[in-house]
């Protein structure tokens, strides 16, 4: 997996390239982590590249919401192809998170 | 099991994903059946090995895990095999309840049972046999037969 953290107004856009599964969660919960420890508060996670997440990938991104609400934040996720809809579906994790059909969509009114 | 592939997987969560595209580039491929491989194998056999080194074996890097696969009539099976003293599968919550839906962990095994066709323990709990049917029909999230 890559991942890579770039701007959007006062927006954190993380996109994430192959797939967020047990071996490499921590990566993005520390980058994301240390954005938040500098002042972000909003973050968007767009999937457009992703393959897969695994449970362990599920969870780190409901651990990720949670410190980034604790700060008065908000964690966004957007392009979830077919397959990864599934996943969230199957969980009910697309009732915890705002989630867009694409970027542009996810970021209106953030 | 009469395996046709075995390895002994050191017990290293790094190993997982290359373990998991060696496992996938062995299974007969067809457009009809990407999407059970891609998603359904995949996320399956990921949460098997997974939980096999993280609670079987205890992230104990001196354990291995045992994975058998073998490949017929249109099955995949496969068996992760870890060394720790096993658990009660019954006894895992169901994490898509509203009190546990914030937890972080606890959805591997619900995973498994969700995207494989069938998910079978052996008695001590330390081994875990999946199987998927393939050009079976595409039916993502149908539930397995535990």
């Amino acid at each position: 997996m890559a991942f890579h953290l770039r701007k959007d107004g006062d927006v954190t856009v993380v996109d994430v390239d192959g797939q967020l599964i047990v071996g490499n969660r921590q990566e993005l919960k520390q980058a994301v982590l240390e954005e938040l420890d500098g002042g972000a508060r909003k973050f968007l996670i767009d999937f457009s590249n992703t393959g897969y997440i695994d449970s362990s990938g599920l969870g780190v991104l409901v651990s990720l919401s949670k410190k980034i609400r604790e700060q008065g934040g908000e964690l966004r996720l957007a392009s979830l192809n077919e397959d990864l809809r599934t996943l969230f579906e199957l969980t009910k994790l697309d009732t915890l998170f705002r989630i867009g059909a694409d970027r542009e969509e996810a970021l209106q009114g953030f | 099991m009469n395996s046709e592939l075995v390895l002994n997987i050191p017990n290293d969560l790094h190993a997982v994903e290359d373990v998991v595209d060696y496992v996938v580039a062995r299974c007969p491929s067809c457009e009809e059946d990407a999407r059970k491989l891609n998603l359904n194998f995949r996320v399956g056999l990921t949460e098997a090995l997974s939980n096999a080194i993280l609670y079987g074996n205890g992230r104990d890097p001196a354990k291995t895990v045992r994975l058998e696969v073998a490949i017929r009539d249109s099955r995949i099976t496969v068996q992760v095999t870890d060394q720790g003293n096993g658990f009660d599968p019954e006894r895992v919550p169901d994490p898509t309840c509203p009190v546990n839906r914030r937890k972080i962990g606890g959805r591997g095994l619900f995973l498994m049972r969700e995207l494989m066709d069938e998910v079978r323990f052996n008695d001590r709990g330390n081994s875990v046999t999946l199987v998927l049917r393939l050009s079976s029909g595409e039916r993502v999230g149908g539930g397995a037969q535990a």
